[in-house]
């Protein structure tokens, strides 16, 4: 887990590197310097030699300058390196993502891949910091003024053996009773916030129910959950300063006993007494600042481990060794095709699906709520691999194509739809990047989506904003096809996009479509009947099979469904 | 959808924010510890303890080295001494033990003051969201929302947890260290100035740098994390388009000015601390020289220079812890202004008097409050002249007269509607994207209050009814459904609380929900979880039609409720929304025909005006708008 991060540091390993070492420097001048103390009141201040007690005083303040410089320049190669740390991890992550298929991205669900990319990085840059700045740093410290403290008076020194393991067990008791509570205080936070985010998408149900109260109520549960989870964990981690104190304490009272005695003897020097003490007391505090250390990076292990389940994720598309470079034509062939999102022989969500379209026809597909009309026509542009059978697009199995040729002549606009911010021109050149105005305006009329956008005071330049915000539903539809349709495919495929819309603006569509859209495939799901009576042929879904398929003369002969729902919606209509 | 730096917002590392107006925004922080008013006057007492206890062993150790081993050494071994030293070891253990226990105490009293403090924010901020009107919620992004429980929370724990512990703490070893520097030597103690000097100098250069510098962070890493937001949220569009390196391409420029501005943020900050924690070892020495020279000259004696350079020591690692906590106090106070902003917003006003109550009705028709629940409902309507009250029956007669009505005063969505609807009656809305249909639905349960005409419910004035009653009388299946993380039975249950399984069942089944809600893992059990993902658009409207039919509303409003379940379900469930519609006045709002077809009555809207109204066969008859949009491809083909 650990090496898959550390190749992140990438260029930035020099600095990686160099931090630890410069901040040896700092830890080592600080070291020295109650030493120069010590000397300076010893031998200058208590023999009144000015000479020396300036000397040691110069050499005090060159110390402090290299310490100064060593802690400076540490502090700029640690922010450096964790930056550059942060943004390779960051840039690796959303790479990762990129090459995630569909069904990568269903496993993860979008929200918990923005928390991973945002949050989590965060956390994991803290903590890589926190590490390069501290880890040689503290034990550092805590060893050098050790054996300063042991050259000093090596038999006084016999206290570290008793407190030393002594603080440490006690931390560690605290530290590794805290972690799994502070887990376990991150999940009661998730679902408080998670009740926020569903207050703030669902107000108007809240409001519409009167729920107030009942969701007030909800929330007044879990942020008392997190309140008590809080306590729970902050009350082992305080535990950390008085114990630390008391063994510091402890320390000072029986090297001031032992030590006491010593001098009263005579075996020990009464001005090393107090040097002494400090060595100790800087020993113990860098155990202390070594444990926090650990603490911090067990705390962000759990984000370390969520950006490493994205970065272990093994996208299922695999592209073939030798791909296609060319679709030669937009006919469509599934032969005893059979697909699970799960993987799942036994739960198809579709089951030997056989269907022969040639290039240049207009297809509708219906069925009912849930009889995979979107999956069927996800599989044509390998937005998912199926378990059994074959697709063909141009008579060449979809899995032989380079995937990018094979989506560039596969055009598909998705049910749930996105813009992105910026102008509609932007949005619409998602479709081709080079396409001149001409052409915009042109699959803008397809789209029946120019007279709108004409009655906006920027037109082409209006800005959209995040998710598209400033249009409504059906000019949001209408625009993802216009940008579809400027990709100039060989298949079209329409999920239902026009559902927001009219039936006449639909209808207008449709015409446009056949008229400007003559050889290239076209594939339209719709719930409108009037939507696909047009069409070649249509193919009725029901449950994950094909129900029927042929022209809709055919299938108001002799297809149930079809005659169900033509009566359905056209009663009336006709009269 | 959370917007740059929502939830996902950073922890670490944030700008220095001037809060506007500190003082009230400190009182209003107290004001919530107040409560604990007893326990915070022990919190204060056991941190100047602790923090006293340390100085005064500090000065214990001195004596015992001074008076008790120095002469020891030079005069050799006394009882009276050695006693002497043994007695003020003692004492000095008392000391730091109370110290220590001191120290518990007072971060244990603290946390369980602040976790509750800290709480009773949350709950105060939630409740008073909860209450806002959606014109708020329009107004402002999840993400702005999101991040003030999230970000300005955040730093409110981190100021009540460990900076105010700290700072108090602090400051009480400065002072008391300060104070025995004075006692100690006044003429060393002057030193001091030209080290607070040089700090101050230290804070004011990177201060404001570090300040302007942390602030392009926050902005290259909202830009960053919006842009992450935007690019998951539209992960699949990205790979339908093969865009996949055009959005890298993107991410990286924007990645590499986050990179760019953070470090030169976090440079600045990881600068200050060795400069200020070395500033004092430079005092240290400075005031080590002085000392010499001042002992020699035998202006103060040897003794008080080694004590005065043991009090400098002590007085460098409060100074810049100090020093550290300036930044995240300055932080908190900034978060906890946005916290009380969003606490101070006007909440949705609610001045309606007229309420809903249980009735049972006489042979004479009069009507009788009661308690329990009968099936009958009534308006209880008290009159403030003379103090009487009478009832009205609640049927779902619904009026609107000559309403006008825009979201900004500048752009009229609705233009003088009329409309009149008897209870029971069905009443659909037809017409193009932007004509004004959902409007009229939020007018009716007042999301949104009407600036010009009236809406009459059972010929009251909405504005008389209280938000809550009428809301209850009221049920709606939104164009959105939002499901709620819990079980299936939870969500639908959310229509009427006190629902029995038995009634639940009922109405999952006369929304044909039944069918694939006993095909889930755990039927209705099944957890449903991020706005029930794992659910498709038109399951998703089935259980959010169940949940409308458990509630068992006189008035129904359906927008757009069956858009996305196809017609044969439609058909299916038509039964069950016929029995569901029964005896109940309906709003329609729908694309498809077969769904307004037999409405009572359709209006069809365009440009915020009802154009033509009728039944089908006569707007069929009149070949005007209606005729239009729903056979325009007759025409076409």
């Amino acid at each position: 887990m650990i090496k898959k991060l550390a190749s992140c540091v990438g260029e930035y390993k020099k600095y990686a590197i160099a931090t630890p070492i410069i901040m040896l420097g700092e830890a080592i001048m600080e070291i020295l310097l109650p030493l120069i103390m010590a000397n300076m009141i010893d031998y200058g201040i208590q023999d009144k030699n000015i000479a020396y007690t300036v000397k040691m005083g110069l050499l005090m303040i060159l110390c402090t300058l290299i310490s100064l410089s060593c802690g400076a320049g540490g502090g700029i190669c640690a922010s450096k390196a964790a930056m550059g740390f942060a943004k390779n991890l960051r840039s690796k992550l959303f790479h990762k993502v990129q090459t995630f298929s569909f069904a990568n991205v269903d496993k993860f669900s979008t929200a918990s891949l923005v928390t991973r990319l945002t949050t989590d990085v965060t956390n994991t840059q803290n903590a890589f910091q926190m590490m390069i700045r501290m880890a040689i740093r503290a034990p550092a410290m805590m060893i050098g003024a050790a054996i300063m403290a042991i050259r000093i008076n090596p038999s006084l020194s016999s206290i570290f053996i008793v407190v030393i393991p002594i603080l440490g067990v006690c931390l560690y008791l605290i530290m590794s009773r805290a972690h799994p509570r502070f887990g376990i205080m991150m999940e009661k936070y998730d679902a408080l916030n998670t009740s926020v985010q569903e207050n703030l998408t669902g107000i108007r149900v809240v409001k519409a129910f009167v729920r107030e109260e009942h969701e007030n109520k909800k929330f007044d549960a879990s942020a008392d959950a997190v309140r008590k989870a809080q306590l729970r964990a902050e009350k082992l981690v305080i535990l950390n300063s008085p114990v630390m104190q008391l063994c510091m304490y402890g320390c000072i009272l029986a090297v001031l006993w032992f030590g006491g005695n010593m001098v009263i003897n005579g075996t020990f020097q009464i001005g090393k007494l107090s040097s002494f003490i400090s060595y100790v007391t800087q020993t113990l505090m860098s155990l202390m600042m070594l444990s926090m250390v650990i603490m911090m990076i067990t705390i962000s292990m759990a984000s370390i481990r969520r950006i490493c389940e994205v970065l272990d994720e093994e996208p299922v598309i695999r592209e073939d060794a030798h791909p296609v470079e060319e679709v030669k034509d937009g006919s469509i062939e599934f032969s005893n095709v059979s697909f699970s999102y799960a993987g799942d022989s036994n739960n198809l969500t579709l089951q030997h699906i056989n269907l022969s379209i040639a290039s240049g026809e207009t297809i509708g597909v219906i069925g009912g709520t849930g009889s995979a009309k979107s999956t069927l026509v996800q599989l044509i542009p390998r937005l998912y691999d199926i378990q059994s059978g074959s697709i063909k697009v141009g008579g060449v199995d979809v899995r032989k194509y380079d995937k990018e040729v094979l989506r560039n002549a596969v055009s598909m606009v998705l049910q749930k739809n996105v813009l992105f911010s910026g102008t509609i021109r932007d949005n619409l050149r998602w479709g081709n990047e080079n396409a001149t105005d001409e052409e915009i305006i042109e699959a803008c009329k397809a789209a029946d989506a120019y007279e709108f956008i004409q009655s906006f005071p920027y037109g082409l330049d209006t800005d959209l904003g995040q998710g598209g915000v400033n249009v409504s539903g059906g000019q949001k539809q209408r625009l993802c096809i216009a940008r579809a349709l400027l990709k100039k495919p060989k298949i079209i495929i329409l999920d239902d996009s026009t559902s927001a819309v009219d039936t006449a603006t639909d209808a207008r569509i449709r015409a446009a479509l056949r008229r400007d859209l003559k050889g290239t495939t076209t594939l339209i799901i719709a719930q409108r009947i009037t939507s696909v009576q047009d069409a070649d042929k249509v193919i009725v879904l029901n449950d994950g099979m094909v129900d029927d398929f042929g022209t809709p003369a055919e299938l108001m002969e002799r297809n149930e469904i079809y005659r169900e729902v033509y009566t359905q919606q056209q009663k009336g209509a006709k009269e | 959808m959370p917007g740059p730096g929502g939830p996902g917002g950073p922890r670490g590392g944030r700008p220095m924010q001037k809060p506007k107006n500190a003082s009230a925004t400190v009182k209003r922080i107290f004001k919530y510890l107040s409560e604990y008013h007893a326990l915070l006057v022990i919190v204060v007492l056991a941190i100047i303890l602790s923090s006293l206890a340390g100085v005064i062993g500090t000065s214990y150790m001195r004596s015992i080295i001074d008076v008790y081993l120095e002469p020891m050494v030079t005069e050799g071994y006394s009882s009276t001494l050695m006693s002497g030293f043994i007695g003020t070891l003692l004492k000095m253990a008392a000391v730091y033990l109370t110290g220590a226990v001191c120290t518990y105490l007072s971060a244990r009293l603290m946390l369980q003051v602040s976790t509750k403090a800290l709480y009773r924010i949350r709950v105060d901020m939630f409740t008073h969201m909860e209450s806002l009107p959606i014109r708020y919620f329009d107004t402002h992004t999840h993400g702005e929302l999101m991040s003030r429980y999230t970000n300005d929370i955040d730093t409110l724990r981190e100021l009540l947890s460990n900076s105010m512990t700290t700072l108090i703490s602090s400051s009480i070893t400065v002072a008391a260290v300060f104070i025995m520097m004075v006692i100690y030597s006044w003429q060393l103690t002057l030193l001091l100035v030209f080290l607070l000097a040089a700090m101050l100098l230290v804070v004011r250069f990177f201060g404001s740098r570090s300040g302007k510098l942390f602030r392009e962070q926050q902005a290259a890493l909202g830009r960053v994390n919006g842009y992450i937001e935007e690019m998951m949220d539209g992960v699949k569009v990205v790979k339908v388009f093969c865009h996949e390196e055009k959005s890298e391409e993107e991410f990286e420029k924007l990645n590499d000015a986050l990179c760019h501005a953070a470090t030169q943020a976090n440079t600045y900050a990881n600068t200050m601390m060795p400069i200020m924690a070395n500033l004092t070892n430079i005092h240290y020495a400075v005031t080590a020289v002085v000392g010499a020279i001042l002992a020699i000259k035998n202006v103060i004696s040897l003794g008080t220079v080694v004590a005065f350079l043991q009090y400098v020591r002590n007085f460098s690692q409060p100074v810049s812890q100090i020093s550290q906590q300036v930044n995240s106090i300055l932080n908190a106070l900034a978060g906890a202004e946005r916290v009380f902003n969003l606490i101070d917003e006007t909440p949705e006003v609610n001045d309606g008097y007229v309420t809903l109550v249980n009735a049972h009705k006489d042979a004479d028709g009069t009507l009788h409050e009661c308690k329990e629940h009968t099936g009958v409902w009534a308006w209880k309507h008290p009159h403030k002249a003379d103090g009487t009250v009478t009832y009205t029956e609640v049927q779902g007669r619904v009026e609107f007269d000559n309403v006008v009505f825009g979201y900004t005063p500048e752009k009229i969505v609705l233009n003088g509607i009329s409309l009149y609807a008897q209870p029971g009656q069905k009443i659909a809305f037809v017409g193009s994207t932007g004509a004004g249909k959902t409007t009229i639905t939020n007018l009716i349960n007042r999301f949104y209050d009407v600036p010009d005409g009236k809406i009459r419910y059972d010929g009251i004035n909405i504005n008389k009814i209280d938000k809550k009653a009428l809301r209850q009388s009221l049920s709606m299946v939104l164009q959105d459904t939002h499901l709620f993380t819990g079980t299936v039975a939870d969500n639908i249950r959310y229509g009427k609380l006190d629902a029995t399984d038995e009634e639940i069942y009922r109405a999952a089944k006369l929304a044909n929900a039944d069918f694939f809600i006993s095909h889930l893992p755990n039927g209705y059990d099944t957890m449903l979880t991020s706005d029930g993902a794992n659910l498709s658009q038109g399951q998703r409207q089935l259980i959010a039609i169940a949940r409308a039919a458990v509630a068992d509303p006189p008035v129904l409003i359906l927008d757009e409720a069956t858009s996305s379940i196809d017609t044969r379900t439609e058909s299916l469930i038509e039964k069950g929304m016929d029995s569901l519609m029964e005896g109940r006045t309906t709003f329609v709002i729908a694309h498809r025909l077969s769904t307004v077809r037999n409405s009572d009555a359709i209006m069809v809207l365009e440009h915020g005006q009802i154009i033509e109204r009728g039944n089908h066969e006569t707007l069929i008859a009149q070949k005007g708008k209606y005729y239009q949009l729903y056979t325009g491809m007759f025409e076409l083909s």
